[in-house]
């Protein structure tokens, strides 16, 4: 099957079997690709003993964690060929990751999340609020992780608006004014779930305004844990959009900068769903080896989409456990799951360290 | 326990520290109300039942005894007898090696000063057994003269506690990694005063096979190599990440097949290993993959221990470090191999079934900038009162000439 073939399927169409034997096919040409073109990748795999000639089965196939690239630049392709470079957000002094697109690469990207949102907020464009403030864009050569994010789902809005200024204040008159002239149509609002909670959620409820966007679709994502302090559960947060927007279809998303596309979108029974560009598979932390349904362990993000960097199979940082597969609620086919947050690293003892956190 | 300026004096009062400092006078060495006081120290502790819980603390009163300090002042004070200290030491102890401030502050009322000693700001339940021994001391009015030198202070990293110690000392120890070794030099000393740090370091094993295949204490050697590293995580600095194998092929083999299989034992007995430990250990792989030469990973799934075959040494070796069971091994023909690979970075070398003519040939032949220390595997972590190549009686005191 072609990538294009691909998208004509519906992204959550095939039941396990069918699955399997799609994406083992898909992932041992990949794992061969880059293995002959990416120099870094075929030594990390021979390193490890790994054959490709023996049978393929890409539960078995090697993951690369995310931290490498952080630290080494990892492409499959002429560095010429390369259109985009996505960095991952970090604080200053910190290294990013480094992402290196190429032109098809870039594209399938953006095909593939027309193709898994579409589901979620229909085929056509809708007018867009942006939970967020236009200044994350102004530095165009680097993509961060918000602003690539912005700009990715902004393929989804006709007109759109920043709700928040350059200081990170709600620009509440334009807002109103937004929802007022859009009031017949669905509104497609996206932000990161901290931002919402933080400059959208909090200034509502602080000046005691209730927006109408009982027609519209929220998508946010970016991970919970800049809100941990805030102890806030994901049922609240929704509790809260729907009490202050009067909003009731708002869907989580997990993704990463590494596997950009691809992404996890939850369901309407708060499940994170794989399509059938992706999978996941849970790994126990001993050993790496397979956890069952229901039993914690690491993430293991696969992805159809990477071909100029080696990014198709990636070891995460974060927790998740497996719910099921092809038998939520939701009819969704695929595997489903959550996500606890990311692995403590507790106390390490050693001399080399005189102040904590540093 | 006092706070003032969100600084916690543990066993004393708060101080005003300009009057502190032109006030304190140093002594002489290995004073015998020192001794006295260090014999008595290690009772106190001793009489503390949770001791049996903290074999580190155990260690440090051990070493406290009598007999050990007057066996040290005999192999550490060179015969001078004009002698003294330097006057104020400030330690600042490293944040996850609990009892390091101890040994820190033992070295420094041997070789006759007053000291400020900064403990870790994380609650070790060791930091408190000594500290509070050290305060119940300071009741008796025999030592109130050495009571007066000791000040335990715990602050946290936003404090100016450290730049305000660092304007009043003759002498800062600073132990840490070189990031906070950098940070601190920030802070001025007065002119004549230095520092004396103790920065990141690499340090390795060797094995002679073919003296290990006869010796019948096997299970103790992986039991001492499993307190050399995984006591401290294998992140202590004297902690070995490289082991290099001397001897015939098949002695080699069956030597690492037996030594490796009791480590794993000892380790999945007694060690838990945090998640992101194999994450790490899986990047630093793939890290050593792509910047070494055809490196070969040994390693079953069932192992808690990760194994890096090396086919030659290469001189970048040492920035392939990952805690908790990551080792490098590589056989060689002889010690001399190491010469391209050691630099300033290596400190302790650890080792089997090598006689230490063949260890101080080594040395003298090479003349390595690195490796300060070498010592039989087991013992990387004995507490020497030379350290980093550092004589510290000698490095705190002064030696007055008269001529």
């Amino acid at each position: 099957m072609t990538i294009d073939e691909l998208f004509n399927l519906q992204p959550y169409s095939l039941n396990k079997e069918n699955k399997a034997s799609l994406l083992n096919q898909w992932f041992k040409n990949l794992t061969e690709f880059h293995y002959n073109n990416c120099e870094n990748y075929k030594k990390m795999l021979d390193s490890t003993g790994y054959s490709l000639s023996s049978e393929f089965n890409y539960f078995d196939m090697p993951f690369l964690p995310v931290q490498l690239f952080k630290l080494h630049d990892l492409l499959s392709v002429k560095k010429e060929l390369i259109v985009k470079t996505m960095t991952s957000s970090g604080t200053s002094g910190q290294a990013v990751s480094k992402i290196y697109l190429d032109k098809i690469n870039a594209l399938n990207q953006t095909k593939t999340l027309t193709k898994i949102v579409s589901t979620y907020i229909g085929a056509q464009r809708a007018p867009m609020i942006i939970i967020d403030s236009p200044g994350i864009l102004k530095n165009r050569e680097m993509f961060s992780a918000r602003g690539a994010g912005i700009l990715g789902f902004s393929i989804f809005g006709t007109k759109k608006i920043y709700a928040l200024d350059d200081n990170m204040n709600l620009n509440t008159d334009i807002l109103i004014e937004f929802i007022e002239k859009n009031k017949d149509k669905k509104i497609f609002i996206f932000g990161f779930t901290y931002m919402i909670f933080q400059f959208f959620i909090k200034e509502l409820k602080k000046k005691k305004i209730n927006l109408d966007l009982s027609n519209s679709v929220l998508i946010h994502g970016g991970g919970w844990k800049k809100l941990i302090n805030e102890s806030i559960s994901p049922q609240e947060f929704r509790a809260q959009l729907n009490q202050y927007c009067n909003i009731s279809s708002v869907h989580d998303y997990y993704g990463m900068v590494e596997q950009t596309g691809s992404i996890y979108m939850e369901c309407e029974y708060g499940h994170l769903h794989a399509s059938i560009y992706s999978d996941i598979i849970i790994r126990n932390t001993e050993d790496f080896s397979h956890a069952p349904i229901g039993k914690p362990g690491i993430i293991q993000t696969l992805s159809i989409l990477p071909t100029s960097y080696p990014g198709h199979s990636l070891l995460t940082e974060d927790e998740g456990v497996l719910l099921g597969e092809d038998n939520c609620k939701c009819g969704r086919l695929g595997k489903y799951f959550k996500i606890n947050g990311r692995l403590k690293n507790a106390e390490i003892r050693g001399c080399s360290n005189t102040y904590e956190d540093s | 326990m006092k706070t003032v300026n969100n600084i916690e004096y543990l066993n004393c009062n708060p101080f005003d520290i300009p009057t502190f400092y032109n006030e304190s006078k140093p002594q002489e060495l290995f004073s015998e109300l020192t001794v006295e006081y260090l014999d008595c120290l290690s009772k106190q502790i001793n009489k503390n039942p949770k001791i049996r819980e903290f074999p580190d603390v155990a260690t440090f009163s051990f070493f406290c005894r009598r007999g050990n300090i007057l066996q040290l002042k005999q192999e550490y004070l060179r015969p001078s007898p004009t002698k003294i200290g330097r006057g104020i030491v400030f330690h600042i102890a490293p944040s996850n090696v609990p009892v390091n401030f101890a040994f820190s502050l033992v070295s420094g009322l041997l070789s006759g000063n007053t000291n400020i000693v900064r403990v870790s700001s994380k609650d070790f339940q060791q930091v408190n057994i000594i500290s509070n021994a050290i305060k119940s001391l300071s009741k008796e009015s025999k030592f109130s003269e050495i009571s007066k030198r000791i000040v335990l202070v715990r602050y946290d990293r936003n404090s100016d506690a450290t730049k305000e110690f660092s304007r009043y000392c003759d002498v800062r120890v600073i132990w840490g990694g070189d990031e906070t070794i950098n940070h601190i030099r920030k802070m001025p000393l007065k002119p004549r005063s230095f520092d004396i740090t103790f920065s990141d370091r690499y340090s390795l094993s060797v094995i002679n096979a073919d003296a290990y295949l006869k010796s019948p204490n096997q299970k103790n050697i992986s039991k001492g190599f499993y307190n050399d590293t995984f006591l401290f995580d294998q992140n202590a600095c004297t902690s070995p990440h490289l082991i290099i194998w001397l001897g015939a092929n098949e002695n080699v083999s069956a030597s690492k097949h037996i030594f490796w299989k009791a480590l794993n034992e000892i380790v999945l007995k007694n060690y838990s290993i945090e998640p992101l430990t194999n994450i790490n250990k899986l990047t630093n792989l793939f890290s050593q993959a792509i910047q070494m030469d055809q490196i070969k990973l040994d390693h079953k799934a069932e192992d808690a221990i990760w194994r890096i075959n090396l086919n030659k040494l290469k001189n970048n070796i040492h920035h392939f470090k990952s805690g908790s069971g990551y080792f490098s091994e590589y056989h060689g023909e002889s010690l001399l191999e190491l010469g391209p690979i050691i630099n300033r970075k290596y400190q302790t070398l650890s080792y089997f079934g090598i006689e230490k003519d063949e260890l101080n040939r080594f040395i003298l032949d090479l003349k390595p900038n690195g490796i300060d220390r070498i010592v039989p595997i087991g013992r990387t972590l004995d507490f020497s009162l030379y350290w980093d190549s550092y004589n510290l009686i000698e490095s705190l005191s002064r030696n007055i000439e008269i001529i």
